[in-house]
């Protein structure tokens, strides 16, 4: 509830931070000190159980320790970003205070698809969360990549918002309770209508078109691409777990009972995501590009949760967002630094930056999988939940095949770093503070101690 | 309570803070000697052990701490006997590894003989976890290091042959964590402090979880490709020669003498008592693959000119005569399985150790280009023939009493499948003496002229396996002793 206040009154500040401030970081310590804020608000309410102002909406939104143990993931994560990217920020380009707000008018957007119980909620929440990405996308003006990405992103992601807008409709319409209320749609007895049933498959493609699962993520590899790099690290993970929370909460709440009805349709789309993600990861050759396609794969996992559908997802989800977004935003972090985006680019990263390159090491073995790191436990939570789940057994024998291919583009940054000679001059020694160091140390010893206690996070949930 | 810290405990613990600690230090002879002698306070704590072994100091030998409780997963750690077995084979490999190796010098030598020691924690994790999860995490992490070891301070191909490696056991690995989550969901509910987990990890209720005779079926085949792949089987061993061949020898000891025993461990641990009835089932099959990979590895290392893949081929063969025994289900095979699995270490080690002296001094690897080293190093000569023989099984070795306990098992089984594997001695004999003749007889070549016989370091080392062979060839009753309770405990699961 605060949290919703709190990050869209800051993206206000924010906007006219720029006009006054006269120091070009100061919208930067501005933007730390609101999601400290954002964090601390919402750690208290997640704490107590009390909101610090209390509004009522109508019961249009809904607050529990689950959806504010997720909001405390993404405003960690968020202040991670800040403190290891803000500085790139500020070289997009002129307008840093609006970039800023613009983060924040997300963050609005990703607190409400955290916590709506409406449909019109959800829709306005993905809005709020989808505009200011298309501005951020095409923030870099003097690149034609950033434009046409920007403008494909915003084209597709209208198309899809249409999409939403109809399912929304018929859903309304089929329902004889004549709500917009996620946990009071009747759905009826037996086999859904007809109308029910499109309403839902037309949410189900619009959510997967916002979560990237394949075949709805085409736009992926060419916005995560064309976006500048700063930006595709916020909107890779943050943006996408969020999604991803929606999804779960919106099918959980309102089509949970006929589970057994979509769920042939999500092992389809988990197996497909899974498999292209995967696959054509294999073949690229940019960094950037690679983690574009590895964050498909590694939202195939996801779908996992989706798929199963029980409270061990729900912790999964929970944990595989942190674990996702910590590592991602790491790796990003380095790669920002660097002016070669190819894999060469990290060669002989660990004898030239050790810092980097055994951070990074860490970074990409979470992503991998490997045991004591968050992204194994994340993994495991996903896999045992689809165990639980009892069906389709086999899907879980594809997803650990599929992770043992992501092995292989993970592992190839890995090579490069520690078996590879130095390459020269790829990264600007310069921008490596002391703090920024440290701060990549943290995050790294973080993931290992999630990957050893993951229950320091999972507790939270039954608070 | 009252103990204050159990064996499995310091056996994971100790070299994995030694490892840590390696890492930072930057003088190459001060780090050997360092990790030397770690690794002889490990193998004081793991010989120590033996005289820990009965039932009435329970408590030293186990230890079961709650870890994520709500999915019943706990850091249960035991020593048992077939435990106690490969923890020593460990505690003894890495010691005579450094002995052995200690000219060679690294690059940066900190991080590996840190990697070593943390590999040696990986292992001795896998051999005293008593918990599906906790075994899981050790089988992965115990990859790690040595993948970085091949790959950093390997030869010339490392980097792709390292990482089919390391892909092929990842892949694996992966799928017996499909298969253990499977069994899990079957487990029975456990108790502790302050609720109830649905289901548990422990062996125990691993041992009892309730799948019927198809599930059992379709989960061996997850676990059993895990266990195959790593040992190797065929015809899962494509990555096994290329990675021998192309890792600093020193790993190749530990990939060979120890982690191939990895799988071994796994079906004595978990596969057979796990799903009994499936193992049954599918034993012929199982047989039938080893045997085949028996009779190929043989005579592809017939053929072979590179020295370390002669070796890595044998050591197929051996492998897969094994896991042939250990799925016999008889009381002779089971225990020469067992016997053989402590041999077979120490007999790959004492060969790689050789072919280590051969390779660092004269640089080149291949049969054809050696000749007349017997003349140069009549000392290393004597250590290697005593060491093939042992290889070959020759009686008065100690590896003559495991593998004529597994053929006698595999006879009682089917006389056709002793038969069939028999061969492979005798293919053993031809290509081990072939290759003694040709590498260590006959003129001096060029290659060779250079050599010097071996250091005080390497003589201590090499005198030690060669007692041991003889010592257990000559007096097989202890072995036989030692490894009574394992086979106990195994062949009442089975039966």
């Amino acid at each position: 509830m605060n949290a919703i206040i709190f990050s869209a009154t800051w993206g206000i500040v924010m906007m006219f931070s720029g006009v006054f401030a006269k120091s070009k970081s100061t919208p930067r310590w501005l933007a730390i000190a609101g999601i400290v804020l954002l964090f601390i608000v919402n750690a208290i309410e997640l704490n107590n159980g009390q909101p610090i102002f209390f509004i009522d909406a109508k019961d249009m939104v809904r607050i529990n320790s689950f959806n504010l143990t997720f909001l405390a993931v993404v405003f960690g994560c968020t202040l991670l970003y800040f403190l290891l990217c803000g500085k790139d920020v500020e070289k997009v380009g002129e307008h840093v205070g609006e970039y800023f707000a613009l983060i924040f008018f997300v963050l609005c957007g990703v607190t409400l698809v955290a916590t709506y119980n409406t449909l019109l909620l959800l829709f306005i929440g993905i809005e709020i969360l989808s505009i200011p990405l298309y501005i951020l996308t095409g923030s870099d003006k003097r690149n034609l990549k950033s434009n046409e990405a920007a403008l494909k992103y915003f084209l597709m992601g209208a198309f899809s918002t249409g999409i939403m807008l109809m399912g929304i409709a018929f859903i309304y319409g089929a329902n004889p309770n004549a709500s917009f209320f996620i946990n009071n749609i009747d759905l009826g007895t037996g086999q859904l209508s007809v109308m029910m049933a499109s309403g839902l498959v037309f949410l189900l493609i619009s959510l997967s078109f916002k979560v990237s699962a394949a075949p709805f993520h085409f736009w992926t590899p060419d916005v995560y691409d064309g976006a500048p790099t700063v930006f595709t690290s916020f909107m890779a993970t943050i943006v996408k777990v969020a999604a991803f929370f929606a999804f779960i909460r919106l099918f959980e709440n309102a089509f949970g009972k006929v589970h057994a009805q979509w769920q042939t349709l999500i092992v389809v789309i988990t197996v497909a995501t899974l498999l292209i993600g995967n696959i054509t990861a294999v073949f690229q050759q940019s960094v950037k590009r690679m983690l574009a396609y590895s964050s498909i794969a590694q939202a195939g996992f996801m779908l996992l949760a989706l798929f199963a559908l029980n409270d061990r997802a729900k912790e999964g989800l929970v944990l595989y967002s942190a674990a996702y977004s910590l590592a991602t935003i790491g790796i990003f972090a380095i790669l920002i630094k660097m002016s070669d985006y190819t894999v060469e680019g990290f060669n002989g990263l660990g004898k030239s930056q050790p810092v980097l390159g055994l951070t990074a090491t860490i970074f990409l073995l979470s992503l991998t999988g490997i045991p004591l790191t968050a992204g194994f436990q994340s993994k495991f939570y996903m896999l045992l939940a689809a165990v639980e789940n009892g069906h389709h057994f086999w899907i879980v024998i594809a997803a650990v095949l599929f992770a043992a291919i992501s092995a292989y583009y993970y592992f190839r940054v890995l090579q490069a770093i520690w078996f590879k000679p130095v390459k020269e001059n790829v990264i600007a020694a310069a921008d490596l503070t002391k703090g920024f160091k440290i701060l990549l140390i943290l995050t790294a010893i973080f993931i290992i101690v999630l990957g050893i206690y993951p229950e320091i996070l999972i507790q939270w949930l039954y608070h | 309570m009252g103990t204050f810290i159990t064996f499995p405990e310091l056996l994971m613990w100790l070299p994995l803070l030694a490892g840590i600690v390696c890492f930072f230090f930057k003088k190459g002879p001060a780090v050997k000697s360092f990790a030397t002698a770690a690794s002889l306070v490990v193998l004081a704590v793991s010989v120590t052990s033996l005289f820990y072994a009965d039932a009435q100091f329970k408590s030293y030998n186990q230890v079961n701490y709650v870890w994520m409780k709500q999915i019943g997963n706990s850091l249960y750690l035991g020593l048992d006997s077939t435990g106690r077995l490969l923890t020593l084979l460990t505690a003894i490999a890495f010691p005579v590894i450094f002995i052995a190796t200690q000219k060679n010098n690294y690059k940066n030598p900190g991080s590996f003989y840190g990697l070593m020691l943390l590999a040696q924690a990986g292992l001795m994790g896998v051999f005293v976890s008593m918990d599906a999860l906790v075994f899981y995490f050790f089988w992965e992490l115990a990859l790690i290091p040595v993948y970085f070891l091949c790959s950093k301070w390997g030869g010339e191909k490392r980097i792709q042959s390292t990482f089919k490696f390391f892909v092929y056991t990842f892949a694996g690995s992966l799928l017996m964590l499909a298969g253990i989550l499977y069994v899990y969901m079957h487990t029975p509910a456990r108790a502790y402090d302050g609720g109830i987990a649905a289901h548990s990890f422990a062996l125990q209720s691993f041992v009892n979880s309730s799948l019927t005779a198809p599930e059992q079926n379709w989960v061996f085949w997850l676990f059993f490709v895990a266990f195959a792949i790593k040992m190797p089987v065929f015809p899962f061993h494509t990555w096994q020669p290329d990675t021998y061949d192309q890792s600093p020898t020193s790993v190749t000891m530990v990939l060979s003498g120890v982690m191939v025993k990895m799988g071994l461990f796994g079906v004595i641990r978990w596969l057979l008592p796990v799903l009994p009835e499936a193992s049954a089932h599918f034993a012929n099959i199982v047989i039938i693959l080893c045997i085949i990979g028996i009779l190929y590895a043989s005579c592809i290392a017939m053929v072979q000119d590179n020295i370390k893949k002669l070796v890595a081929y044998s050591s197929i063969a051996h492998i897969g005569l094994m896991c042939a025994a250990l799925f016999s289900f008889n009381e002779l095979s089971t225990q020469g399985a067992l016997i053989q699995l402590f041999s077979h270490g120490i007999n790959i080690i004492g060969m790689w150790i050789v072919v280590d002296i051969l390779e660092r001094q004269t640089g080149v690897k291949n049969i054809s280009q050696l000749g007349g080293v017997a003349q140069k190093a009549p000392v290393l000569t004597i250590f290697l023939v005593i060491i093939a023989l042992a290889n070959i099984a020759l009686p008065l070795t100690n590896a003559f009493v495991g593998e004529f306990m597994m053929f006698g098992g595999l006879f009682s089984v089917n006389p056709l499948y002793a038969l069939a594997a028999g061969i492979s001695i005798i293919l053993a004999a031809v290509y081990t003496l072939k290759m003694i003749q040709k590498a260590f007889y006959g003129e001096v070549v060029p290659a060779t002229s250079a050599i010097k016989d071996i250091s005080f370091g390497e003589k201590a080392a090499l005198f030690g396996l060669v007692a041991f062979i003889f010592l257990f060839g000559v007096m097989p009753q202890p072995m036989i002793d030692f490894t009574k309770d394992a086979l106990k405990n195994i062949l009442a699961v089975v039966q």
